[in-house]
């Protein structure tokens, strides 16, 4: 793909920690391009450096090597084109559906009923009408992480960027929230990048996923998936849909392993340590 | 999509049954004692019966200016209840802001907390003389330290990824410190507050007491003094009433600043 064509380039990112047991690498040489509109995944096992990633292009992590660019624009911190949706329950719980959503519209300086106009139509958006007046601790955790999707949603980014949004939800409201998320994203025409280690997740909504290593995290290989649009969550029932959770679930299960062996070697070192 | 409304935390208004539960256990209590003091079990002249002490309410009501001694003994709390919150959770947020702030005076402020600073009467009365602001002073300083304490473990304990949802929004520091660390640190800054006003409420009168001047506090110097056992104990009940009032208050400001938790 010509750099001209993507509204997100990440090139050559680089992120090393200091830890106790020395510096390790946790995202090496990672690159990739997104097009605009475009749904890409970025699946890996834990421990692979995904949230580092998220994290990197969210602007939250400035201390990294490589470049992040939204629309060739070279970003260096937090950026109004990317909206991100944390993995954790991130509403505001003093604030009403309604004021949560019309959060971002208040930092620009919208006047009052502006922002109840759009933070109704985001709410709508992700299906929660009816719930405007209550408060977050009033919902259960997929309406609240609908909220914040629509508060990312109603500060209009060009790229939505979410790690793991539905990882503390059960399958089934996962799989549900999942047609959500695609037809918000299809009726937006919303860029999207999600930060996954849910191969079903992943596989249902995306047009390429991108297969990260084991540590350090870099990346194995970009899968097209060449699923019909506009897609649900039935087409998990789908035998393309299974092959290609095969294929990528072969790509995974080494690095999966590589990351268990390494948290077992990493116990029983800290176990032959202990006193 | 079906998802259920799976809690409420919005405060549900106190149901009658519990009301009528805590009112029957208060008055079971009293009917107990006026029941061991009228047998001899317990002596009168160390325990006056609830029944003297309902009777004496009236009485110290029109003899001792009750009233005017309530506002005063209020109007002191008050005054050292705004200063408390007013220094304390601008103290907090300073010494959150700042940790070399923090990390040397942290200590320090926890062992005020513990410390009898209602022995310091003696020094405030010769700074500020025998008036009211001896008795303000007492009030605030006792009331203080939970309060910065409570700010910044209010502060501290806010969740990062509400910080970072700031952060991914652009905000500036301000707009960061007023518009998520502050109301998502209110509900412990408002403990730390009623744990201030508690401490100046017994700072309040213990002072008022001491130098028998003021309100409730040297109301119950001169019936103790007096001998006036049933006055007494009349005169703490409507020091527990200033602190009802207080605390009813603060609730209600509490619910206004923040709906929910």
């Amino acid at each position: 793909m010509a750099t001209g064509d993507a509204i997100l380039s990440v090139d050559d990112i680089v992120v090393r920690f200091d830890t106790a047991e020395g510096p390790i690498t946790a995202v090496d040489d990672v690159s990739f391009k997104v097009r605009p509109g475009e749904f890409l995944s970025v699946i890996g096992p834990s421990g692979c450096g995904k949230s580092t990633l998220f994290n990197v292009i969210g602007g939250l992590l400035s201390e990294h090597e490589g470049v992040v660019s939204v629309a060739g624009e070279t970003i260096d911190g937090p950026h109004k084109s990317i909206g991100m949706v944390f993995q954790e329950e991130s509403t505001f719980p003093w604030r009403t559906v309604t004021d949560n959503v019309a959060f971002p519209l208040e930092l620009i300086g919208a006047p009052r009923d502006k922002r109840i106009e759009r933070a109704r139509h985001f709410i709508k958006l992700v299906g929660l009408d009816g719930f405007e007046n209550r408060y977050p601790g009033e919902l259960s955790g997929g309406m609240r992480q609908r909220v914040s999707l629509a508060r990312t949603l109603a500060s209009e980014p060009k790229i939505l960027l979410m790690d793991e949004p539905f990882a503390a939800l059960d399958e089934q409201t996962r799989l549900l929230l999942g047609d959500k998320v695609l037809q918000i994203q299809q009726s937006l025409k919303q860029t999207t990048l999600l930060i996954t280690h849910n191969i079903t997740e992943a596989v249902q909504m995306s047009d390429r996923i991108l297969v990260m290593t084991y540590r350090p995290g870099r990346v194995k290989r970009i899968v097209d998936i060449d699923l019909p649009r506009p897609r649900s969550s039935e087409i998990v029932t789908s035998a393309a849909f299974g092959r290609y959770v095969a294929e990528i679930w072969n790509d995974l299960r080494e690095e999966a392993s590589r990351g268990m062996q390494d948290e077992e070697s990493h116990v029983l070192h800290h176990q032959g340590a202990a006193p | 999509m079906s998802d259920a409304v799976i809690s409420s935390t919005r405060r549900i208004p106190l149901s009658v049954g519990p009301r009528v539960v805590g009112i029957a256990g208060l008055v079971a209590a009293l009917l107990l004692a006026e029941f061991l003091i009228q047998a001899g079990i317990v002596n009168r002249f160390i325990v006056p019966p609830p029944s003297a002490v309902i009777v004496a309410l009236y009485r110290i009501i029109v003899s001792e200016d009750v009233f005017g001694r309530f506002l005063r003994t209020a109007g002191e709390c008050l005054v050292a209840g705004v200063l408390l919150t007013l220094f304390g959770v601008v103290g907090g947020v300073v010494m959150h802001r700042f940790k070399l702030l923090q990390q040397a005076c942290e200590t320090w402020v926890a062992a005020m907390a513990a410390a009898p600073l209602v022995l310091l009467y003696p020094l405030f009365l010769v700074v500020f003389g025998r008036n009211i602001w001896t008795i303000i002073m007492m009030g605030l300083l006792s009331g203080l330290p939970p309060t910065i304490l409570k700010t910044i473990e209010g502060m501290s304990a806010t969740r990062k990824v509400l910080i970072n949802v700031g952060r991914s929004f652009n905000l500036t520091a301000t707009q960061q410190f007023w518009k998520i660390l502050f109301p998502a640190a209110l509900p412990t800054i408002f403990v730390g507050v009623r744990l201030g006003l508690i401490f100046a409420l017994i700072n309040v009168v213990g002072t008022e007491f001491l130098i028998n001047y003021g309100g409730l506090g040297a109301l119950i110097t001169d019936l103790a003094e007096r001998y006036d056992l049933a006055g007494t104990y009349a005169a703490i009940c409507f020091v527990i009433l200033v602190s009802v009032v207080f605390f009813l208050t603060l609730e209600k400001v509490e619910r206004w600043l923040r709906p929910v938790d």
